[in-house]
C-alpha cells in the first residue's frame, strides 16, 4: 500500500529528468546487452567450430610435430607419411602437407600477390573430402615426378578467369610455369583458413622450387592427415603411427616429438581456448555492468545533494528517513531494472540480429537472460543504497536550510 | 483548558566548554487551543531554534515540550516525522514548493506521508482541492509554481499546510519574501484561518506583521522578555 505511493513518488523523481534518466540507464543497458550478446557469440563460435571439425570427414586422424617443442618441425618429413600409407593397417589414405610462403601468382593477364601456395599428395581431396569441381586432381605418378600442374582453389579461379574454365591454361606462380589441371570446390572458410583462396600443387614440386633456404631438409611436411577405415580401427590405427614414427625418429615413444590428434582432440582443444575466450567475454561484460552500477551510484549521490530541499521539505512534511530511503532507493532499482530490461531486449535482439546478417554465428544461451537481468537488479540495489542511506540520514533542518 | 502547546525550561545548547552557546537558555511558552501568537526577536536571539523545536524539525538539549498531550522532546527520528504529518503545518518564507509538481500535487504532498489510514487518490485529491479553494486558488490546480505569483505561491504553502487539518500551523516569516499588497493577503487568510479556530505560531521580525497576532512574545538570548497582547511595541523598544 504504502510501497506503492513510494514507488510513485520515485517514478515521478525519474521522469522530471528524463534524458539524466536515460544516460544513467544507459551504462546498465550496455551492460547487460553486452553480456547477453557476447555469451552468444562465444556459445555460437564454439558450434561453429565443431561443425567445421566434424565438416573435415570423419574418421580423420591428424599427425603433426609435436607443438611447442624445440626442433620438432624438424624430423617430420615426407617419407614419414610414406610408411605411414605403407604400413599402418586399417587406413584409406593419407594425405602429406606443406604451406612454403606466399607467392605471387600470374595467369591471363591477372596478378595477384601473396597466395598461399600448399604441397599435398595426390589423395588430398579424398582424404580431406574436398572434391575437384572441374578438371581433375594430380595423381601420385605426377606428384613423383614433380609435374608442373596447379589446381586453383574456387576462389582463385574465379579471380583469375572470370567464369570461363581455366582447365589448360598456364599459371605463374613464383617464377614457374604450372599447367592448371584442375579447380576445388567452393568451401569458404573452414577455422580460419580460406580454402578457396589457396592454390594446391604437388608436395614433391613445392619441395623442389617453393622451399628454398632450408638445404637440411627440403622434405618436411607441416601435417600429415590419415583417413582411418572405420572409427573402431581408429586406436589401432593411432598405436601403429605411435610405434612407426617413434622409431623412425629414434625418440622414446613417452616423449615423441610428433603428435597424433583425432578430431575430438581437437574439438576439445578448441573448445577449451573458446571457453577461455567466453569467460574473457563474460569478465569484460560483467565489468561493463558494474561500471554502469557506479553510474546509477554517481547520478543518485548528485541527485541527492541536488535535492537536498526537497528532501528537507519532504521531512518537514512527516517523510521518515525510511520514507526518503525507499525513494532514493527504488529510483536507483527503477533505473537499473529498466536498464536491465532494455538491455535484454536489445542484447537478444543484436543476437538474432548479427545471426541474422551473417555478421557472426550466434547462439543465444538462455541462462544469460536472467543472468544479466538478475545482476541488473542488484547492481541498483548495491550501488543505490548508499546514496539512498545518505539522504535518508540528512537532518530535516540542515537539509531545509540548503541552499 | 489545557495549553495545547507547552514547553517547559526548554534549553537547546551548542558546542561544548568554552565555545558553548546556549541558543534557548530556559524557554516557558504555553499556547491554548486557538490562539495566534507571534514570536519576535532579532536575528540571533534563539527564535528560531525555537520554531525548529516547537516544529518538531530540532530536538531541545534539555527541558520538555508538551504538543496537544504528547511529550514530544525526546521522541525518535520516525515518532517526530509522524508528529510533524499529524499536529503541524508549516508555512516558510520561501514557501518551498516542488517546483516540478503542479499546486494540486503539492498540497497533495503531506498525505503521501500520513501514517495510519490510507488516503485514496480520489479522497487525496479532493482535500487537497478543497484546501486550495479555502485560499481562494481553486482555479489554479494544475499551474506549476513558476507560473503563479509569489503571493499565490504562499497560499499553495498554506494550503498544503492544511490539508491534514492539523491542531498548529507554523509560519516562519510568511510575508517574508513578499511586497506589501502580497503580504496583506497572506495576512488576512491567516487571520481568517484564526477566525475558524485555528491556532497559529508565527515568527516575523516585522512589527505591522506581528501586530496581528493577539499576542506576541519577545525572544531575546534565548529567553523570553516579553509576552502579552502590546508585545510588539515592547518588543520593538528593546531591539
Amino acid at each position: 500500500m504504502k510501497f506503492k505511493r513510494t514507488l510513485r513518488i520515485a517514478w515521478e523523481g525519474l521522469t522530471l529528468n528524463k534524458v539524466r534518466s536515460f544516460l544513467t540507464t544507459l551504462g546498465v543497458i550496455i551492460g547487460v546487452a553486452s553480456v547477453i550478446v557476447m555469451l552468444a557469440v562465444s556459445s555460437g563460435a564454439e558450434a561453429a567450430i565443431a561443425d567445421q571439425i566434424n565438416a573435415l570427414g570423419a574418421n580423420l586422424l591428424i599427425v603433426g610435430p609435436m607443438r611447442g617443442m624445440p626442433g620438432a618441425s624438424k624430423t617430420m618429413v615426407i617419407d614419414d607419411a610414406l610408411a605411414i600409407e605403407e604400413q599402418v593397417v586399417g587406413i584409406t589414405g593419407i594425405s602429406a602437407e606443406q604451406a612454403p610462403p606466399a607467392q605471387d601468382i600470374k595467369a591471363n593477364g591477372v596478378s595477384l600477390e601473396a597466395i598461399s601456395v600448399i604441397g599435398t599428395t595426390a589423395d588430398f581431396p579424398d582424404v580431406r573430402d574436398y572434391a575437384v569441381a572441374d578438371g581433375r586432381y594430380f595423381n601420385a605418378v605426377e606428384d613423383d615426378r614433380k609435374a608442373k600442374v596447379a589446381v586453383l582453389g574456387a576462389g582463385i579461379a574465379k579471380d583469375l578467369f572470370g567464369e570461363f574454365s581455366p582447365i589448360g591454361q598456364t599459371v605463374t606462380v613464383g617464377s614457374t610455369k604450372l599447367t592448371i589441371i584442375g579447380v576445388m570446390e567452393e568451401k569458404g572458410i573452414v577455422s580460419d583458413l580460406d580454402y578457396d583462396g589457396r592454390i594446391y600443387l604437388p608436395i614433391n614440386l613445392v619441395f623442389q622450387k617453393y622451399i628454398t633456404g632450408m638445404t637440411l631438409s627440403s622434405d618436411r611436411v607441416k601435417t600429415i592427415y590419415v583417413k582411418v577405415e572405420s572409427q573402431d580401427k581408429i586406436d589401432s590405427v593411432i598405436t601403429q603411427i605411435n610405434v612407426l614414427l617413434a622409431e623412425r625418429h629414434d625418440v622414446d615413444p613417452a616423449a615423441p616429438d610428433f603428435s597424433v590428434q583425432t578430431q575430438q582432440d581437437i574439438i576439445a582443444t578448441q573448445e577449451a581456448t573458446t571457453a577461455a575466450f567466453r569467460d574473457l567475454l563474460a569478465w569484460v561484460a560483467g565489468i561493463s555492468l558494474l561500471v554502469g552500477g557506479i553510474g546509477i551510484m554517481n547520478i543518485m549521490l548528485v541527485s541527492v545533494t541536488e535535492r537536498t530541499r526537497e528532501i528537507g521539505l519532504r521531512q518537514a512534511l512527516g517523510a521518515k528517513p525510511q520514507d526518503v530511503l525507499m525513494q532514493f532507493l527504488l529510483e536507483a532499482i527503477i533505473l537499473s531494472l529498466v536498464g536491465g530490461l532494455v538491455g535484454v531486449i536489445l542484447g537478444v535482439g543484436g543476437s538474432y540480429l548479427f545471426n541474422a546478417l551473417g555478421t557472426m554465428q550466434t547462439r543465444i544461451v538462455p541462462l544469460s537472460i536472467p543472468l544479466a537481468f538478475g545482476a541488473a537488479a542488484i547492481v541498483g540495489i548495491f550501488f543505490g543504497y548508499y546514496p539512498a542511506a545518505q539522504a535518508a540520514k540528512l537532518e530535516p533542518i540542515v537539509a531545509l536550510r540548503h541552499e | 483548558m489545557t495549553a495545547l502547546i507547552e514547553t517547559r525550561n526548554l534549553k537547546k545548547i551548542y558546542g561544548t566548554g568554552e565555545a558553548t552557546v546556549h541558543a534557548l537558555a530556559g524557554v516557558d511558552v504555553k499556547v491554548k487551543r486557538g490562539e495566534f501568537v507571534a514570536i519576535m526577536g532579532p536575528s540571533g536571539s534563539g527564535k528560531s531554534t525555537l520554531m525548529n523545536i516547537l516544529g518538531c524539525l530540532d530536538s531541545p538539549t534539555e527541558g520538555e515540550y508538551i504538543l496537544d498531550g504528547r511529550v514530544v522532546s525526546q521522541l525518535s527520528r520516525e515518532e517526530l516525522a509522524e508528529v510533524r504529518n499529524q499536529k503541524l503545518g508549516f508555512i516558510f518564507q520561501a514557501f518551498n514548493l516542488l517546483p516540478r509538481l503542479s499546486t494540486l500535487a503539492n498540497v497533495m504532498l503531506p498525505m503521501l506521508y500520513n501514517p495510519d489510514e490510507e488516503v485514496s487518490d480520489d479522497e487525496a485529491r479532493n482535500r487537497a482541492v478543497a484546501s486550495l479553494e479555502a485560499v481562494g486558488l481553486g482555479s489554479r490546480l494544475d499551474h506549476l509554481p513558476s507560473e503563479i505569483s509569489g503571493g499565490q505561491q504562499q497560499r499553495v504553502a498554506i494550503a498544503r499546510a492544511l490539508v491534514n487539518n492539523p491542531p498548529v500551523i507554523l509560519a516562519d516569516e510568511p510575508t517574508g519574501n513578499l511586497d506589501s499588497k502580497s503580504s496583506v493577503e497572506i495576512i488576512d487568510i491567516l487571520h481568517k484561518l484564526h477566525d475558524n479556530g485555528a491556532t497559529i505560531v508565527m515568527v516575523t521580525h516585522e512589527p505591522e506583521i506581528a501586530r496581528h497576532a493577539q499576542r506576541v512574545i519577545c525572544v531575546r538570548d534565548g529567553l523570553i522578555i516579553s509576552d502579552g497582547h502590546d508585545g510588539e511595541s515592547e518588543c520593538m523598544r528593546s531591539y
